[in-house]
């Protein structure tokens, strides 16, 4: 089982709907017309993406190992493009890459249990969220 | 030089504060050490051979009086009283213990210093020209930008885990004292045919074990887009660049295997959306920035006439450079001394260095990729009082550019991926060549030695470049030869077989001989000389054997 994380701490996962891998869009396949979500793989272009932002509830990007940045840049990248909905980041995340992830406009982690476990509550929400930052005073993110 | 705002202040003490508590819950087992690991490293701390190591900021090289002062107080109180200062114009300390990591990240703290991202695959510590705001042949200070681009990648959401390590260089002079080729990215100051500031912008240069020379991916960026496009690459190369081997990681790879073109198109795609997206940066930041590095008030006062002595002659020719107030001179200050380990300066003698720096340099010191600590602002007629307190300190060595003004990494001395030793090759050339006067009629030679295919030492753009390797258990030395890390940058041959550790100084000086034999005059350098005969008279010299044996 998982565990989800916000800016409060840990959560109920309060989603529920289909999850459909980004494939699924792009080939038309049968699509919901509410409560759909996509998972989002780290190698996919955020742009191919846009078309159905209004569509989307939540994107979901994977993090393979906590050493592979790219989900930041995605996140990143959907909010510049416009998406307003829910980024869920599901995978290894540290504790210590929690401030990073919400700045980049992630809104939730979902974590194994086994790795909340370790990481307890206590310690994400102690993670020091300053307002601003050096991106922020120079307007570069 | 730039100093600290509130923000900066508050933000390197809350590291440090997050620090202490990423170093408890390691303790307490919350952490693994393959997770702490890339914790410890973004804030500088190495696990080498024999302990911790410590690497220490100095952004783009600039340093004062207070700040030198407190690297010597760090070395005598937590460390052996001395510190290294590296290619990357860092400092390192080699013995702290992990207990005392936090207090010491306090104290540099308390002289607005710190160790924050020069680990770790994230941007690194921006450097730039160790003469930056004194040469003569500048066209603009680089710090302004430097310092810009530190604010800029420090604490970046969306760049801290990259493929790889990413490293920036800057220079505003035509010639290049920083080596930008070689670097992730390269930003030289140029002016466009209107005359307005911008950049070229070098991407995908690196050493290593792919060397290759940065490509210009934008000859004319103006300034005020600089950040945007940086964006641009960085977002590029976090999504694309590979991740499923260290070896390839680098963004110079990703240029090689996609193509400049292509990785261009990529880049400017991106940049033409952050254009829109982004807005333009704040103007009140920069002309603080660029306040904080007005030239200082100069001293005018009369130059009197130099000494004559052959001491403090040979130290004027060799160790200062031509300042851009004629009245002033650079003071490059040879860590070199014969026979010790270049970088190495005791406690001592940092604190002569920031006596000095305070009293005759505009409290001003800049640390050199070349791991030789710059005096940048020096009143000529203050000149023989500086020889004389560099001279009693063990730092008065005119070998700057000589034969014994050697890079060399730390090597198996320190370093765990070390394959060879690389600091006492260096110690045994300066010793065999410990005559200055031979020195001097070699004339410039800049030999780089590295002890693992990592290349910290830059050997492949030493004019000699050593590589220590290790070949079933013993350690081999290969040499290059005709690399250079200028404005001209070029990658080294390799002239062939390695040397055995006890051969190698007697290659090198097989080299120099026959340099003096065939050299034109006294002014054909060294690489000007290999340049014009090429690799065959100096291959005969290394292998005297092969040659007698094929004839
Ligand atoms: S070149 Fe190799 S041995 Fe030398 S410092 Fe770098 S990693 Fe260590």
């Amino acid at each position: 089982m998982t565990q989800v994380i916000d800016r409060s701490g840990f959560v109920q996962d309060t989603w529920s709907g289909t999850l459909l891998p980004f494939e699924a869009f792009w080939t038309g396949q049968d699509i919901p017309e509410t409560g759909v979500g996509v998972i989002f793989e780290a190698d996919s272009d955020p742009f191919d993406l846009q078309p159905w932002f209004e569509r989307l509830e939540i994107v979901v990007i994977p993090f393979g190992s906590s050493a592979d940045g790219r989900g930041f840049s995605l996140a990143r990248q959907l909010r510049q493009l416009g998406f307003t909905g829910r980024i869920r980041a599901r995978g290894h995340l540290l504790v210590d890459q929690f401030r990073a992830a919400l700045r980049v406009g992630i809104d939730e982690l979902e974590i194994s249990d086994e790795h909340a476990a370790r990481m307890t509550e206590d310690q994400w929400t102690s993670v020091p969220l300053p307002q601003t930052s050096y991106q922020k005073m120079l307007n570069a993110a | 030089m730039y100093s600290y705002s509130n923000f900066d202040a508050d933000f390197v003490r809350s590291r440090v504060e997050e620090f202490k508590g990423q170093v408890a819950r390691r303790l307490d087992g919350s952490l693994t050490e393959d997770e702490f690991k890339p914790l410890r490293l973004m804030n500088g701390l190495y696990l080498q051979l024999h302990a911790y190591m410590l690497r220490v900021a100095i952004p783009y090289g600039t340093l004062n009086g207070a700040q030198m002062h407190q690297l010597a107080y760090i070395a005598d109180t937590w460390d052996k009283g001395y510190g290294h200062f590296t290619t990357r114009q860092n400092i390192q300390f080699n013995w702290p213990k992990l207990q005392d990591v936090p207090a010491i990240l306090d104290a540099l703290a308390d002289v607005s210093m710190h160790a924050i991202q020069t680990s770790g695959n994230c941007i690194r510590n921006v450097t730039a020209d160790h003469f930056a705001g004194a040469a003569a042949d500048e066209i603009e200070d680089p710090r302004p930008t430097a310092e810009l681009i530190r604010q800029w990648s420090t604490d970046h959401p969306e760049f801290a885990y990259l493929p790889r390590k990413f490293k920036v260089a800057v220079t505003g002079a035509p010639h290049d004292r920083a080596v930008t080729k070689a670097h992730d990215i390269g930003l030289r100051m140029v002016r466009n045919d209107a005359g307005e500031p911008g950049y070229e912008v070098v991407i995908g240069g690196g050493l290593g074990r792919t060397p290759m020379v940065g490509k210009v991916v934008r000859d004319f960026l103006p300034r005020a887009d600089l950040l945007a496009y940086l964006e641009a690459i960085l977002q590029v190369y976090n999504l694309s660049g590979r991740r499923d081997n260290k070896y390839k990681a680098r963004i110079k790879i990703l240029v090689h295997e996609t193509g400049l073109e292509e990785l261009k198109a990529k880049i400017e795609a991106v940049f033409a959306r952050n254009q829109t997206l982004l807005e333009p940066v704040d103007a009140g930041i920069v002309a603080r920035i660029a306040a904080d590095f007005a030239e200082p008030t100069w001293v005018r006062k009369p130059v009197v006439d130099l000494p004559t002595d052959v001491g403090f002659r040979a130290w004027f020719d060799t160790n200062t450079a031509a300042h851009k107030n004629p009245d002033y001179a650079i003071v490059t200050v040879s860590t070199k001394a014969i026979g010790a380990t270049p970088g190495d300066v005791t406690s001592a003698q940092m604190r002569v260095l920031a006596d000095l720096g305070e009293q005759y340099s505009h409290d001003e010191l800049r640390i050199s990729h070349e791991q030789n600590v710059i005096l940048p602002h020096v009143h000529k007629s203050d000149l023989p009082a500086v020889y004389a307190s560099l001279k009693a300190a063990g730092l008065g060595t005119s070998n700057i550019g000589l034969i014994s003004d050697i890079i060399a990494c730390p090597g198996m001395d320190y370093c765990a991926l070390a394959t060879a030793r690389s600091i006492p090759v260096a110690q045994e050339i300066s010793n065999a060549f410990e005559d200055l006067a031979v020195q001097h009629d070699i004339g410039e030679l800049k030999i780089k030695i590295s002890g693992c295919i990592n290349a910290c030492g830059h050997h492949h753009v030493g004019h000699i470049g050593i590589l220590g390797l290790d070949k079933a258990g013993v350690e081999s030395y290969q040499i290059t030869l005709g690399g250079d890390g200028t404005e001209t940058t070029t990658i080294g041959e390799r002239a062939g077989p390695g040397f055995a550790y006890d051969e190698i100084v007697p290659a090198v000086e097989r080299l120099v001989e026959a340099y003096l034999g065939l050299r034109e005059d006294e002014t054909e350098t060294f690489l000007a000389a290999y340049r014009r005969v090429g690799m065959a008279p100096f291959k005969s010299a290394l292998y005297p054997e092969v040659v007698a044996n094929a004839a």
